[in-house]
């Protein structure tokens, strides 16, 4: 256990050495890491409850998606039976399907085998799975019942959380913050984190709203008090502005032009009333709807809707052909320019809920890093001088070792830029416990073969052979608890995991190689007739 | 230089002896721990019940708890709990989940926002919704369940089964006593207490394998010894050890305990008490006798066979 060839001592110094080196640059200043190649620029992260930050959940809502997928269905069934020339009653959404009645029973097969062909195979040709989008059953009566099937709606779930994330990625770095996080989460969920930032309100204001954007037609009929109150006529219905007070519009349900023909916005100011102001281009086909639609209207109100409020409804004073405009809506500066940046990102197919939200101030943080370090001086302190007090040199030598391992361990983690939270650094000065263990089981299992009558060098050599098998045990076990962990874990306690896993490793690793190569040195060196522990 | 020495050596302490009141003691404690889980209850902190929590700082000295209590009693957000937090100005707001899914969590939180207003520093704010509360706690219970079985797995091929059996009492043992320490401190039960749970778990047996490596091999080496005079060997030819490293693993704790700050004050109070406390015990006064039940090393030699009456 003593002997280590040249090149196996070489190789295990080499290791520790050059591990430990990877650790350098959480120590040096930002300027000077910046100038070295990208493989050595490798640090430590800080966790958002260390360097202060937003740490939100979002949630597609499915509901929202499985009723826009059923309308879809109704109205491609609608189309499907018009075309082919079927009269039909009752086209209908209930539940998780749409429901036809075909009026004459000669017609059943023909509109049965038409409806058939809207069912689409899911995940592509290549992908056969057999699982396709809709299932049609027939019931007595003539009726047809197609049902969107639980797989095409995952799907769609799916394609909506994808088009989110880029949505949201440009809405993000609007913000300008650094290296914000976005990414999936499970199927409907959506991760984003954003360090370093004070107020989280407008970050959420940005996440929060679908930022769906619509012009439609104000329905000059009826006043809106009046509809809103007895009928309101079936293409029409009821929208609100969105400032105080709520004052009721009676808009058109028909779409004129949608925000996905935009091209661009600009937050900006009026050259009149200097008040801010979003001014807005649309693409070809915008423009030519939105030319057409003002030709036809001169005189008449339109609305500007954005995810169902009225931001404001102008008269149309002269036909717009030029595919540009302007809305204006008692905005602030920043209200405008958040409304620029959501039209420039684009709306989200779905909106998204917030379920889960954790913020912390960067000054929470910064305490939170001083007590760290507080504490692991601190405990590291008292237990190099217990160890010291408890077993003289070899304590020593337990004390380097130990030193050695935690700076293996922030290695480790910067080479994995791994992100350190304050239960991590908790998780670091536990594995000093746990390292300091190992030097303990065999320094004791040392002392009783002494006491057992072996000679100082068989003593040591033996003490290393049955306390190694030991600690390997103990170490697998803990490790064990520290897997799991990762694996349940979220944010401070999978940071929390990771430190404990990666110290057992290396501790282990210290255990069986560097406290062994040291004690194997001093004992060459010293020949020692007894034992000084 | 003399060196220190807790623990002389050669003990002969007849820890086995002790079975006979620590069973019962632990078994009353067992039931003490479970009825108050049931009768008493975990505080469930905001990760496991959901709703809101705010740490705020008053910009301007001390805080005035009631003139805050009142200002945020008047928003109908149901029941509001403040407490101090560390530093005078430091004030925990506690917020119980509000009804009316996901996006009334958010509401709350700027309530509160408008009636605090300049006067504080936001420090920390953590909205947990109904669905992912939910979810972390089966989470955190099946880690538990996961843990637990895969540390048994291992130990089944490391050692025989009744050291496995032995260890898995051992451990629920620890764990049901930790919970029942939670709820008469009502500490706040939240993800990072099913972390120190799992913690305690690894170290209480880190320190069983300890003990149960040497009988293992005390059982190899001596065929003729008697159950619990092997066992007692075993434990006091590891007492010196075991009282070492807990001495230094409770230094690293009580660091963390006096200068980690609130922030990881439950987590590492927890961790004191089921560490120091329960983790030495169980591995010398339950671990190790009840391999005596469990019938470890009677197929070993006919003439121990006495022991197994015992």
């Amino acid at each position: 256990m003593l002997y280590f060839t040249r090149w196996k001592a070489t190789a295990i110094m080499l290791t520790a050495f050059v591990v430990c080196l990877f650790a350098v640059p959480n120590f040096l200043p930002e300027k000077m890491v910046q100038s070295w190649p990208k493989w050595a620029q490798r640090h430590v992260v800080l966790g958002l409850d260390l360097q202060g930050g937003s740490h939100i959940l979002l949630e597609v809502d499915s509901n929202a998606v499985r009723k826009e997928k059923l309308e879809t269905v109704r109205d491609d069934a609608r189309r499907v039976l018009r075309d082919a020339r079927v009269g039909y009653t009752g086209l209908v959404v209930r539940g998780n399907s749409v429901e036809v009645r075909i009026r004459e029973g000669s017609n059943f097969d023909q509109a049965l085998e038409k409806l058939r062909e809207l069912s689409q195979p899911l995940g592509g040709v290549l992908s056969a799975t057999g699982q396709r989008s809709l299932d049609v059953t027939t019931e007595a009566g003539n009726l047809v019942r197609l049902t969107v099937t639980e797989p095409a709606l995952v799907e769609r779930i799916r394609q909506s959380v994808d088009q989110s994330i880029q949505i949201i990625e440009r809405r993000v770095n609007e913000l300008g913050t650094v290296e914000p996080l976005i990414q999936r989460q499970g199927t409907d969920r959506i991760l984003v984190q954003v360090p370093g930032l004070q107020d989280p309100t407008r970050l959420k204001e940005l996440l929060g709203k679908t930022a769906k954007l619509d012009f439609r037609m104000v329905d000059v009929s009826m006043p809106a008090e009046q509809a809103a109150q007895g009928r309101i006529p079936p293409d029409d219905e009821i929208l609100y502005s969105a400032s105080q007070p709520r004052t009721p519009y009676l808009v058109e349900k028909r779409i004129l032009v949608s925000g996905g023909d935009l091209t661009d916005a600009q937050p900006g100011f009026d050259q009149r009333t200097s008040e801010p102001i979003v001014s807005f281009r649309f693409n070809t086909s915008g423009a030519r709807k939105f030319a057409q639609v003002t030709q036809e209207n001169v005189g008449k109100p339109f609305a500007i809707i954005l995810d169902n409020q009225v931001i404001s409804a102008p008269v149309i004073r002269e036909p717009i052909l030029g595919g540009a405009g302007q809305i204006s809506g008692n905005f602030t500066v920043e209200s405008a320019n958040d409304l620029a940046i959501l039209l420039r990102a684009g709306a989200l197919p779905a909106p998204l809920t917030i379920i889960e939200e954790r913020t912390v101030g960067p000054g929470l943080g910064q305490d939170s890093i001083a007590k760290g370090k507080v504490s692991s001086y601190v405990g590291a302190a008292m237990v190099i001088i217990f160890m010291l007090a408890t077993y003289g040199l070899f304590g020593l030598f337990a004390n380097v070792a130990v030193a050695i391992n935690v700076a293996m361990i922030f290695g480790v983690l910067s080479l994995l830029n791994a992100t350190l939270t304050l239960p991590g650094i908790a998780g670091i000065v536990l594995t000093v416990g746990i390292a300091v263990d190992s030097n303990v089981l065999i320094y004791e299992r040392i002392r009783e073969e002494v006491r057992g009558g072996r000679t100082p060098i068989n003593a040591i050599d033996a003490g290393f052979s049955r306390a190694l098998a030991t600690i390997l045990d103990s170490n697998i076990t803990t490790f064990i608890a520290a897997a799991v962990l990762f694996y349940i874990g979220t944010g401070p306690v999978r940071g929390f995991a990771v430190t404990l896993g990666i110290g057992i490793i290396t501790t282990v690793f210290t255990a069986f190689t560097l406290t062994r190569l040291i004690v194997a040195y001093w004992v060459r060196w010293r020949r020692p007739q007894r034992v000084p522990i | 230089m003399r060196h220190l020495r807790i623990v002389p050596d050669d003990t002969k302490f007849d820890f086995m002896r002790f079975r006979r009141i620590s069973f019962p003691v632990s078994a009353l404690l067992s039931i003490i721990a479970i009825s108050l889980y049931f009768f008493h209850g975990l505080n469930f902190g905001i990760d496991f019940k959901g709703g809101t929590l705010i740490e705020v700082q008053s910009k301007a000295g001390a805080a005035d708890l009631a003139k805050m209590r009142a200002s945020l009693g008047s928003l109908g957000l149901g029941e509001v709990q403040l407490q101090q937090f560390g530093a005078p100005n430091d004030v925990l707001i506690r917020i119980a989940e509000q009804p009316g899914g996901e996006a009334a969590q958010q509401q709350a939180v700027s309530k509160v926002r408008g009636a605090l207003g300049d006067e504080v520093n936001y420090r920390r704010v953590e909205v947990v919704g109904p669905r992912v509360s939910g979810e972390l706690l089966s989470y955190g219970v099946v880690g538990l369940m996961l843990a637990i079985v895969s540390i048994l797995i291992y130990l089944w091929f490391r050692f025989e089964w009744q050291f496995a059996l032995g260890a898995m009492i051992a451990n629920v043992h620890d764990i049901v006593l930790t919970i029942g320490f939670m709820s008469v401190t009502q500490i706040d039960f939240d993800l990072t207490s099913i972390a120190a749970l799992l913690t305690i778990l690894g170290y209480s047996l880190n320190d069983t394998v300890v003990i149960y490596d040497r009988i293992r091999e005390m059982l190899r080496r001596y065929r003729k010894l008697p159950m619990p005079d092997l066992l007692n060997a075993s434990v006091n030819q590891t007492l010196s050890r075991s009282v070492i490293t807990h001495v230094t693993v409770s230094l690293a704790l009580l660091a963390l305990l006096l200068f980690g700050g609130q922030a990881i004050h439950s987590f590492t109070a927890t961790m004191m008490f089921g560490v120091v406390l329960v983790g030495t015990y169980t591995s010398v006064f339950i671990a190790s006798p009840i391999l005596i039940y469990l019938g470890v090393g009677t197929g070993r030699d006919s003439l121990s066979a006495p022991d197994r009456d015992k």
